[in-house]
């Protein structure tokens, strides 16, 4: 069976580093980097990157639209 | 690859300038999502309150008008009825509909003009320095209610989704929270709602979104969400007051 295949697009320069998407990730994949982006905020980063299923429910919390969410399911 | 997510289509500038962990950009979000999937981008209109969502033209990419504090609904009556073909809808928050615009916010939803409201509530006044609002919760503390809201000096808070279910005008009156994955699914699926009964004319439809500020409330994102399903959702429950099934005709 082919691995699913995904991919999650942080804009990081949007993230103003409010945790709600690391708060409701069911796999705990996301987390607050160490690094600032152009606004000044600790921005949001894919730590675990193998523990993301793609589900998109980090996405659709996001108040500031940071997160997209990509799954090739065949 | 197929997108599980992607930024809606007429969101054309998402570098919002609210506040880390602020719910405007999630009902942004809802709002151009609706428009999106009802294919409305040419003929919804918005007309804006003053207040933090007033800058929703600089992110929607459909035609807006800016109304006159409080007067937004007096607007939309008046557009919807120069050009019903529109889809028109509102966005508000509490101190503009629910205090200074209550008297033309009340008579709109009587009249059942056939507009669409999203009534953002978050029990302060955030633009303008967090003061007290008519839904400000009993024991808050704001900047105009320094010792917390007193019900024998202020009165109590308004339940407004409520207030408006009992008038006959009124074919959808529901509130919404964003603050859990639950929640903000059914939110989508109310806000879509409201307006594809805008597009089969049965009248005012009224979506209150329970939403968080926690600049004002002086929070951070996490523990105002908790205030949100603490505090605001007991107080003010969840759920489809009124929702009618056939326009009305005489």
């Amino acid at each position: 069976m082919k691995k699913t295949e995904k991919k999650l697009t942080i804009h990081k320069e949007r993230c103003k580093g409010c945790q709600i998407c690391v708060l409701y990730c069911p796999k705990k994949a996301l987390s607050i980097g160490e690094k600032l982006n152009k606004l000044g905020y600790r921005y949001v980063v894919l730590s675990k990157e193998d523990a993301c299923t793609a589900c998109g429910i980090c996405a659709e919390m996001c108040p500031d639209v940071v997160i997209e969410v990509w799954r090739d399911n065949e | 690859m197929k997108a599980v997510y992607k930024k809606p289509e007429v969101l054309k500038n998402p570098c919002f300038h609210f506040c880390p962990g602020c719910h405007h950009g999630t009902v942004h979000k809802l709002v151009a999502e609706a428009i999106d999937s009802l294919n409305l981008k040419d003929s919804a209109l918005a007309v804006i309150g003053v207040g933090c969502g007033v800058f929703l033209y600089d992110y929607l990419d459909v035609d807006s008008l800016e109304a006159p504090h409080g007067r937004g609904l007096a607007v939309a009556t008046g557009v919807k009825r120069v050009r019903p073909e529109r889809i028109v809808f509102t966005y508000q928050g509490d101190g503009d509909l629910a205090s200074i615009g209550m008297a033309e916010s009340v008579h709109a939803a009587n009249r059942g003009e056939n507009v669409t409201v999203i009534f953002v509530n978050n029990t302060i006044y955030g633009m303008t320095g967090g003061q007290m609002a008519p839904t400000t919760l009993l024991g808050q503390v704001t900047t105009t209610s320094p010792y917390g809201r007193e019900f024998h000096r202020d009165g109590y808070p308004i339940r407004m989704a409520e207030m408006l279910a009992t008038l006959e005008g009124v074919a959808l009156s529901a509130r919404v929270s964003v603050c859990t994955p639950k929640y903000l699914f059914d939110a989508k699926k109310i806000i879509k709602k409201a307006f594809e009964m805008q597009l089969d004319n049965m009248g005012f439809t009224f979506v209150e979104v329970l939403s968080s500020c926690p600049t004002n409330w002086n929070m951070s994102s996490m523990d105002a969400l908790n205030r949100v399903k603490e505090e605001m959702i007991p107080f003010f429950p969840l759920g489809v007051f009124k929702e009618r099934k056939m326009p009305d005709v005489l």
